[in-house]
């Protein structure tokens, strides 16, 4: 925007077509603002998910009835879990971030498949409205949890018909994004952008995409046999007419957990990004990294049943996947040891990209250390549908996907806007947002492990002082939010003016201007260098 | 818009390829269940799927792998040049889909006519393995026919494509996807035909 050499006008300026203010955006195929159509709605839904997520913890701040009545709490959890995961955790990283960045790191111009790009974003809309239309129509907002578990959700009176089909839609966005992105990835690299050469976000991105084509349509079609039972009632999920509960449970996993991976593998991704800049040093086993999202993809879809061990199945089963789950932390503990080892004597510049993503390993460690707790069936008898569930998931999601993309807004939102935000008021953020998360998810694995259940409206005096510590943890988490995003708004909108490369990184991204001209590059990319090699690499503030 | 437009044969196909796949794992989930209550309840499919009428379900077959021969051919067609002929073949891939579903609604309606439908009052007295084996027949030839509708709606878009010159000689990958497309919507009923049909 400023001291480049050619007037190319950003993206923001020339959207490549005639039509002018909204439309130029509703209408888009520039995958730089598709990508920042879905950063505004998955930001906008995330404020919703963290308000009912806020009303949660002030329901539970003590025994009994404090602000709701039962019902409203089972559908505002409900929610929470459907939007935050449908709504923001699946479409945050792969579609809001990848699209703005994706393209640029192969030194393409846009997607493969711009229109379907848009499609899908259309399809996310449509999700979106008809998720928050489902709470104001039929027979009340849904209330089976976000699993939807039979029997229970073909018989409640309450509107799940609309909430599925809902799903089902957003489900069939996540799949064309993971066709495209795999497409582009195959057929967009520019020339020197060889599969070895290609950053590590775009590799997770791949490994993504193949879980959002193979697990996603099982999802697909167990969402649809809910609403076909609801409507028809055919009867193969019940046991009165011969069908079988447990049957709906496997195919809700096998999506459900491969879903998981599509949620953090591009955090990984991010991570593995910002990680080397700030070291000033190449990355430590890039192949390594790169196959380990491969790897993860593969071993996650085959580990579903971890979610079930006290559903009722063979004990041949369950030592299976047990096993099988176990399996599953090694590719994530060598990227860990990756970006450990990275750093070790590396050039270290503490900025808030480096912040956050040093938050994500912690918290992501954390989260995936007590994930074996709960994979190894021994434990997970004691533990399941407990408290030590929620807080190990918020750990891997919100702690590892969630701070994921905080760096990845840290990251890359300057690139976009053209401007930096305060960086003093980013760290501070951080701080605080680390201070709450903590506060509020450690008291959640002492009484898990007590015994307290997930879920539950009410519960024993015993349970108290764990709650109380977790709702005050809400509040502090609340307000780093709040700082965090609203430094973020000010930065995007009356920051400092940047170059093409802030932070000094090697991926192409920054050698095109901030923010980008319609087709990314206003002149040929330099592909000669490695993607973390940094000898020569100016920083260009 | 027009700066977007780039023409890549390969990612087309790559990416029809992979929403093919998205297509099989959607019925997989179905043929999951097929298969365990098949395990279950042997003998109740067993005599529940004598019930089916074979005459109807090998013709609907033939009419399948002849619409899929159709499509190849109007593909074929355009290839060497033959707009009309495309067209034509186009149109006959379309018609066979139509007479698929009649036959298809015929079948139905036969068994609505014996009273069984799920949440029937005959379907409740038969043992819960007929129910099973009737609530996935009509679970899963439905959702076939509903594939069946999206490809003659697909094949609509195709003919409307060759008439303007959308597609063309030497730019054809649309039909071929829609026959790709086509061909798995084929595939699918090649499962289960025998699956309901014949092995029981």
């Amino acid at each position: 925007m400023n001291n480049n050499t050619t007037a190319l006008p950003s993206f923001f300026e020339d959207s490549g077509s005639d039509r002018k203010g909204i439309l130029s955006w509703l209408l888009t195929t520039d995958h730089k603002r598709i990508g920042l159509m879905y950063l505004y709605m998955v930001l906008g839904m995330f404020i919703v998910g963290v308000c009912l997520g806020l009303l949660i913890r002030l329901e539970l701040i003590a025994p009994g009835k404090d602000i709701m009545e039962a019902q409203t709490y089972n559908a505002v959890f409900t929610l929470h879990g459907v939007i935050m995961i449908f709504i923001v955790v699946i479409p945050s990283i792969p579609a809001a971030i990848g699209n703005l960045v994706l393209p640029i790191q192969l030194g393409a111009e846009d997607v493969a498949f711009p229109r379907l790009n848009l499609f899908s974003w259309w399809l996310y809309l449509i999700g979106t409205v008809l998720a928050l239309f489902s709470l104001f129509t039929g027979g009340g907002a849904p209330d089976t949890g976000w699993t939807f578990y039979v029997p229970f959700s073909e018989f409640t009176t309450t509107n799940v018909n609309v909430a599925v089909l809902a799903v089902f839609i957003l489900g069939f966005s996540s799949i064309l994004t993971g066709i495209n992105f795999i497409t582009t990835i195959h057929r967009l690299r520019a020339p020197g952008i060889t599969w070895t050469k290609m950053p590590l976000f775009a590799w997770s991105l791949y490994a993504t995409g193949w879980i959002q084509v193979l697990a996603t349509p099982v999802l697909g079609i167990t969402v649809l046999l809910i609403f076909v039972e609801r409507v028809l009632g055919v009867g193969l999920f019940d046991p009165n007419k011969g069908g079988d509960p447990i049957l709906y449970q496997h195919l809700f996993w096998i999506y459900s957990h491969p879903a998981v991976y599509i949620m953090i593998l591009p955090a990984m991704g991010v991570v593995s990004e910002i990680i080397p800049v700030f070291a000033r040093k190449s990355i430590f086993g890039y192949k390594a990294i790169a196959v380990s999202s491969l790897m993860i993809a593969f071993a996650g879809s085959l580990v579903w049943a971890h979610h079930m061990f006290t559903s009722g199945m063979s004990d041949t089963a369950v030592l299976i996947f047990s096993l099988l789950t176990f399996i599953v932390a090694i590719p994530s503990a060598i990227k860990v040891f990756n970006w450990v080892a990275t750093l070790y004597k590396g050039s270290i510049i503490i900025e808030p990209p480096l912040v956050y993503a040093l938050g994500f390993i912690f918290l992501f460690s954390i989260g995936g250390l007590t994930g074996l707790v709960l994979g190894s069936a021994g434990t997970d008898v004691h533990v399941h549908d407990t408290y030590f569930v929620v807080s190990h998931f918020h750990y891997v999601i919100f702690g590892g996907t969630g701070f994921g993309l905080f760096a990845a807004l840290h990251f890359w939102l300057p690139k976009f806007y053209g401007r930096m935000y305060n960086k003093r008021v980013a760290n501070w953020a951080f701080g605080i947002l680390f201070v709450g998360f903590n506060t509020l998810y450690l008291p959640l694995f002492v009484i898990g492990l007590e015994g307290m259940p997930r879920r539950y409206y009410d519960y024993l005096p015993q349970y108290q002082t764990g709650h109380l510590i977790s709702t005050i943890g809400s509040w502090i988490l609340a307000v780093g939010l709040l700082i965090m995003f609203v430094n973020l708004y000010r930065g995007i909108t009356r920051g400092k003016k940047i170059g093409r490369n802030p932070w000094g990184g090697a991926t192409l991204e920054w050698q095109v201007p901030s923010p980008p001209p319609l087709l990314n590059f206003d002149k040929e990319p330099d592909t000669s260098g490695k993607p973390y090699s940094y000898k020569g690499v100016e920083r260009d503030e | 818009m027009s700066s977007h437009v780039h023409k890549d044969y390969h990612g087309a196909k790559l990416g029809m390829w992979l929403f093919l796949f998205t297509e099989v794992l959607l019925f997989g989930g179905l043929f999951v269940l097929y298969s365990v209550f098949l395990s279950k309840y042997p003998q109740e499919f067993h005599d529940a799927g004598k019930d089916l009428n074979v005459i109807i379900g090998t013709l609907n077959t033939v009419v399948l792998l002849v619409s899929s021969y159709f499509i190849a051919l109007a593909i074929s067609f355009i290839q060497r040049g033959d707009k009309q002929k495309a067209i034509l073949f186009t149109w006959l891939t379309m018609a066979m889909a139509l007479f698929f579903l009649v036959n298809k609604f015929f079948e139905w309606k036969a068994k609505f006519g014996h009273g069984i439908y799920p949440t029937s009052p005959h379907l409740a007295e038969l043992p819960h393995g007929e129910n099973i084996f009737f609530g996935l027949y009509y679970v899963m030839t439905g959702l076939h026919g509903i594939h069946v509708i999206i490809g003659m709606t697909v094949m609509g878009f195709m003919i409307h494509f060759l008439k303007k010159d959308a597609i063309r000689q030497d730019d054809f990958v649309k039909l071929e996807n829609a026959g790709l497309y086509w061909h798995i919507v084929d595939l699918v009923w090649i499962f289960l035909f025998p699956l309901f049909y014949l092995v029981l």
